[in-house]
């Protein structure tokens, strides 16, 4: 492991990918600070840029920089303006945003960055200690349990849709699952469901299903309903410092939470959103009498709740992706993507055939929260002020990036229709309240879901599989038993309140 | 009938059109050697129509209890919002997309971006077009010369 972490830092540390870190941090920054642009729109639209570079680690390197500062950004805005960019954000906003009201702006972002940083920091080294722990057990599944593991992990993502939801989530998923038997499977090498257009023949562009997905609606949404980005907040943003005591008080906060937010980011189809409200809650219960009182007019316990466990949810969540190559979140999803775009396939063999890849990513977590806490924090000031720029120039240059991220990938303009068509059905379907990333998980999951399928029938010729190997049939059995028993997702709070991006 | 639920009904229809298709007219290419195996193209397929038609029939007819609730946008009311500028936006991406090969990117993206920003309501006519055209320029630069993807600048009978 010790040479696996020393290989990591190498490749790390590395001039361009120490570029990469800081790059993709600021530009996480800037964009989720804009209320309205999630982590997953602004991770869609780096993609093209991320699978240029043509280095993998590089890549992912930069697109987890731009995630950890897309999810600090949300935070800046939650607490400068109460208007949360990232569903993630919106507890951070119940006690940051009065302590700005207050006049302790700088404060509340300070706490909110050495949250982050703990969290985050202490998150990558339980991810450190977890993932080969569970890579090594992963070795051991056949292509039977893996479509058994790919069902639990979709059941479950549809199972945590809260209320009334799980039907919606399900069908989400089985529609990415159908669109993704679209076009000539690696297995059969036979033109599957192209209605005869030579377009489809390779499938629908992940890409452009991304930037449909997620960026379009939300941009469309800023345009059918403005919001008021001009902040006043920028001019006051002084006194960063924190006292002894203040720190004394947060320490135990950031200790729990970032263990807590960690095993929650693991739970595929849980993640930031949840683990920051449950972070919340669990400490305003177990504060003292005095101290809950403080609890929504600015406590610091309050804000450093929901920004340590968020942070830590964000490096949960890479534990399925890396050690199991299947993501449990939207943002996960996308990264899959872009790296089977690479020609990486994560899952347990990643440790094994391209351990650089594995431990940098690791390593350049460490050092993306560094770079959080030390380049961005005396920089928000300055940031701030992306949030004065007129919307009315603003959308346009997000449609247009939108549009890029398209093309680039395909170069193509019949992309761009696509594009076009399934962002309107995206947003017709965000209307009616269908939750979008599962699609998006569907859709990049079934081609390994069916390849994990066929290769169990192949070779148990037929189903038998699912009875002949208990472990198989015990993990078929949880999913249906989450699908079925309508679970409850804890206090889901109104994540899709005003001005928030859907998801994390 | 919500919004929800017409959504339902139209998926139900896509997976009953799949599910037709997955059944019965796909296994007619099959080569007479792959029948012999335990899996067919079809064979993954046929499972997903029929959970598709299971859940989409769950949706359509309320079985989940759901409370209403009126999202980030009421959907009822979409005259109250800027409906037109919207729909003007996404009419002039596609015509982005027409036009990108020939007119070429650099006039295509900065009459994108004007014609976007005028949309909405800008008419600073001085900002709009000076920033349009750094930024079309810009992004050509990026693209083509850092990222090496070709994309022609300049509209065909120019030569670009």
């Amino acid at each position: 492991m010790l040479e696996g972490l020393l290989t990591g830092l190498q490749t790390a540390l590395s001039v361009q990918n120490l570029l990469m870190v800081i790059g993709g941090c600021l530009i996480g920054t800037f964009i989720g600070m804009l209320p309205g642009l999630g982590p997953m729109s602004i991770i869609a639209i780096m993609i093209p840029v991320a699978i240029s570079i043509g280095d993998p680690s590089a890549a992912l390197i930069l697109l987890a920089g731009v995630y950890y500062g897309a999810i600090f950004g949300g935070s800046t805005s939650s607490i400068l303006l109460n208007a949360p960019g990232v569903a993630g954000t919106v507890a951070s906003s119940f006690d940051g945003y009065p302590m700005a009201r207050k006049g302790k702006a700088g404060k509340a972002l300070t706490i909110a960055a050495i949250s982050s940083f703990a969290g985050g920091s202490i998150g990558a080294l339980l991810l450190l200690v977890f993932a080969p722990a569970l890579s090594s057990v992963a070795l051991l599944f056949h292509s039977a349990e893996y479509f058994a593991l790919m069902v639990v992990g979709l059941s479950a993502i549809a199972a945590f849709a809260g209320t009334g939801q799980v039907a919606k989530a399900l069908m989400m998923t089985l529609l990415g699952l159908i669109m993704a038997t679209v076009g000539e499977g690696a297995l059969f090498n036979l033109p599957r469901f192209t209605m005869g257009i030579m377009d489809l023949q390779s499938g629908f562009g992940f890409i452009t299903l991304a930037m449909a997905m997620f960026a379009l609606p939300e941009a469309l949404f800023l345009v059918l309903k403005p919001k008021e980005l001009g902040g006043s907040g920028d001019s006051e943003i002084k006194d960063l410092r924190i006292s002894r005591s203040e720190a004394k008080s947060i320490a135990p906060v950031i200790g729990r939470q970032s263990i807590q937010g960690f095993f929650i980011g693991v739970l595929p189809g849980a993640g930031a959103t949840i683990a920051s409200f449950l972070g919340y809650a669990v400490e305003r219960n177990i504060a003292t009498k005095e101290e809950q009182e403080e609890f929504g007019k600015g406590s610091i316990k309050g804000l450093a709740a929901p920004e340590t466990a968020n942070n830590a949810a964000c490096t949960g969540s890479f534990v399925p992706l890396l050690t199991l190559g299947i993501p449990g979140s939207g943002t996960t999803a996308i990264l899959l993507g872009a790296l089977l775009a690479l020609n990486v396939t994560p899952g347990p063999r990643l440790m094994i055939d391209e351990p650089q890849i594995f431990w940098a990513v690791i390593m350049s977590m460490f050092i993306g929260n560094l770079v959080l806490l030390i380049l961005n924090l005396p920089l928000i000031p300055y940031i701030a002020k992306v949030l004065s720029v007129p919307r009315n120039y603003l959308i346009p240059f997000i449609l247009f990036f939108t549009l890029m991220g398209a093309y680039i990938g395909q170069n193509n303009a019949t992309e761009l229709l696509l594009l076009v068509v399934f962002g309107i059905c995206a947003t017709a379907l965000k209307f009616a309240d269908y939750p979008l990333a599962p699609l998006l998980i569907g859709f990049i999951l079934g081609g390994m879901l069916e390849d994990n399928f066929s290769r169990s029938m192949q070779l148990y010729d037929g189903i038998a599989f699912i009875w002949e190997r208990p472990m198989t049939l015990g993990l078929l059995v949880i999913a249906a038993i989450l699908v079925i028993l309508p679970s409850y997702r804890a206090r889901r709070a109104r994540a899709r309140a005003e001005g928030v991006a859907d998801g994390d | 009938m919500a919004l929800d639920r017409w959504i339902a009904l139209l998926l139900l229809g896509v997976c009953l059109v799949y599910g037709y298709t997955a059944w019965f007219t796909m296994d007619a290419q099959l080569a007479p050697f792959m029948q012999r195996n335990p899996i067919w193209p079809s064979t993954f397929p046929k499972v997903l129509s029929i959970l598709g038609v299971v859940a989409s029939t769950v949706i359509l007819l309320g079985l989940e209890s759901s409370e209403q609730k009126v999202g980030d946008i009421d959907y009822r009311r979409l005259g109250d919002y800027h409906l037109g500028q919207a729909l003007l936006l996404l009419g002039l991406m596609i015509v982005y997309a027409l036009s990108l090969r020939p007119v070429g990117f650099l006039v295509a993206t900065s009459g994108f971006l004007i014609l976007g920003s005028y949309i909405l309501g800008e008419r600073k006519w001085h900002i709009m077009v000076p920033i349009a055209a750094v930024a079309a320029v810009f992004v050509w630069y990026l693209v083509q010369q850092v990222l090496g993807i070709y994309m022609r600048p300049l509209p065909g009978f120019v030569g670009g």
